[in-house]
């Protein structure tokens, strides 16, 4: 028996990382999974970007647990495409329990000054925006069921403290904790919960590429994601370099479940202790 | 099977209340209980003393379940006698793994410029200085084996923000949050995590009595239970008056649980969103 079992989850970004292991975790528990993911380049983006090859195997992971996964390409910069998805997929699978708002990019690190307007713009779009639309697109079927329902936004360690070379991404991340508080109050009476989590740094391709590297190890001329991992257990206290997607995912069922069934408005650190440092 | 089979527990504050129920569902998710209590009246509490047949009620419900359970009378305001309770548990149960710091009293409440010395003063030596204790005796178990381990403190939501004329009870339960946030730096090396848990009010007999409704309900002579949740409903964001010590234990068991191997230094909050609203 599983903690989520007849529950239907909206996963942006599903296609692979963070995403993909949330897909994996909630099926694991019985949920069945309604996902999009953009499966195109984003400007400024040092990952390379997710593919229909990469949406395939999330899809196959979820199907080899015998649950069923609607997954389309929509990106979350387009409120329209996304409506789609998440009404499709309801109209599939019918109905919608949990709302998770992961899809997320880190573009381009510099300092604030010398950022691009695009490139900070986009991230806005993405990061913030996005996770509105998302979330936006999933209240109404929320609002229908009898017991509510549960939204999650992977914030960030950068949605509670700042991070030099990171103004996008910090600005954007601090951003969802205002948009989930509101979403906590706004949905409460309609036993809706809503709650953020903020991952240290996962081992994604968002955390293992050469611009991550190069940012981390400025002492080297060209560092490798191993020289960013011989650095990166000192940015907390338990000395874990990175942590893994499928810890996100853990800390996500527990609060979509019914344990945490008064658990609303909370920020969540997954983070190895990283912000107490 | 469970999710902390294998797994021994200390709690103090066992008799009743959170304690006891956090004792039932550990043991259902496979854990063996040490456990501590007063026993014994507190001055200016609100609610009655535990008794012996509290614990007894304790020790049967644990052992009804398969589990082994070491209850002991002790006073969290002694180290000596917190320290016998665990080192005895210890040596009985063969090891120690996971510490929830629960005893904590309600007394007085007026202006905090009207406390006595002595409500101040002993509410500071059991929320706080108790928690301090249960931690110091436990500690050198959880080192000794080696397999790191959990502290999970009861604070408040009263740890993160102001109540009125709680003065002494919220001092305790943000000095809580601090001595947590200590605790995570000092024992992360080891893998020990420290997490603290904010709960609004609770269906336990520290509100279930009569001088906490007419708190609430200074309007009426003799207020019931159904009076005070109404009023209660006003401090959260869900429509509800109080959550159940279930919701407070299923935080404690995935905090404890492997599910949450890097989450520390977290205060979390189950408190139906009233630190939002």
């Amino acid at each position: 028996m599983g903690r989520l079992d007849g529950k239907v989850v909206l996963i942006s970004g599903v296609a692979r990382s963070q995403g993909r292991s949330h897909a994996v975790r909630f099926a694991e528990e019985g949920a069945d999974v309604i996902g999009f993911d953009v499966l195109d380049k984003i400007k400024g983006s040092p990952s390379a970007p997710a593919t229909q090859a990469d949406m395939d195997e999330t899809v196959r992971q979820v199907e080899a647990l015998d649950r069923r996964i609607v997954a389309t390409k929509a990106d979350v910069r387009d409120w329209a495409a996304v409506k789609a998805a998440v009404d499709d997929g309801v109209a599939q699978l019918g109905r919608l329990d949990v709302v998770l708002g992961n899809a997320g990019v880190f573009t381009a690190p510099s300092l604030a000054e010398d950022m691009e307007d695009d490139i900070f713009m986009d991230t806005l779009d993405i990061n913030v925006a996005g996770v509105w639309r998302t979330a936006k697109a999933g209240i109404p079927h929320l609002k229908k069921n009898e017991n509510g329902g549960s939204i999650l936004i992977t914030s960030s360690i950068a949605g509670l403290s700042g991070a030099q070379n990171f103004a996008h991404y910090v600005a954007s991340k601090h951003a969802v904790v205002g948009l989930m508080r509101t979403l906590a109050l706004e949905l409460a009476q309609h036993n809706i919960r809503v709650n953020t989590v903020h991952p240290g740094s996962i081992n994604t391709v968002m955390v293992t590429n050469d611009t991550m590297a190069r940012l981390f190890r400025p002492d080297l001329e060209n560092p490798t994601t191993d020289d960013f991992l011989a650095v990166a257990g000192q940015m907390n206290p338990m000395g874990v370099p990175l942590l893994e997607p499928f810890d996100i995912s853990n800390a996500l069922v527990f609060l979509a479940s019914d344990e945490a069934r008064y658990i609303t408005g909370v920020t969540l650190p997954v983070d190895a202790g990283t912000l107490i440092q | 099977m469970g999710r902390l089979d294998g797994k021994v527990v200390f709690i103090t504050g066992v008799a009743r209340g959170q304690g006891r129920s956090h004792a039932i569902r550990f043991a259902e998710e496979g854990a063996d209980i040490i456990g501590i209590d007063v026993l014994e009246p507190i001055a200016g509490s609100v609610s009655n003393p535990t008794t012996q047949a509290d614990m007894e009620e304790t020790i049967a419900a644990v052992e009804a379940l398969d589990r082994r359970i070491i209850a002991t009378k002790a006073d969290v305001r002694s180290l000596e006698q917190v320290k016998k309770a665990v080192d005895d548990g210890v040596a009985q149960l063969g090891r120690l793994d996971v510490v929830i710091a629960n005893a904590g009293v309600s007394t007085f409440t007026g202006p905090t410029e009207a406390l006595t010395e002595e409500a101040f003063v002993d509410m500071i030596d059991i929320n706080l200085t108790g928690v301090w204790r249960t931690c110091a005796a436990a500690i050198p178990h959880l080192k000794t084996g080696g397999r790191g381990g959990s502290i999970i403190m009861t604070s408040s939501v009263a740890g993160l923000t102001a109540l009125a004329n709680l003065g002494h009870y919220v001092s305790a339960k943000h000095g809580v949050v601090g001595l947590m946030r200590a605790l995570a730096l000092e024992l992360a090396p080891e893998q020990i995590r420290v997490n603290s848990i904010h709960p609004t009010t609770v269906d336990t007999p520290m509100v279930n009595n009569e001088a906490t409704f007419k708190l609430f309900r200074p309007d009426l002579e003799n207020p019931t239970v159904d009076d005070f949740v109404e009023a209660a409903k006003v401090m959260n964001a869900l429509p509800i008056g109080w959550v159940k010590a279930v919701d407070i234990s299923n935080a404690m068991v995935w905090l404890a649980s492997d599910e949450a191997r890097y989450v520390t230094g977290v205060t979390l909050p189950v408190d139906a969103g009233s630190l939002v609203k």
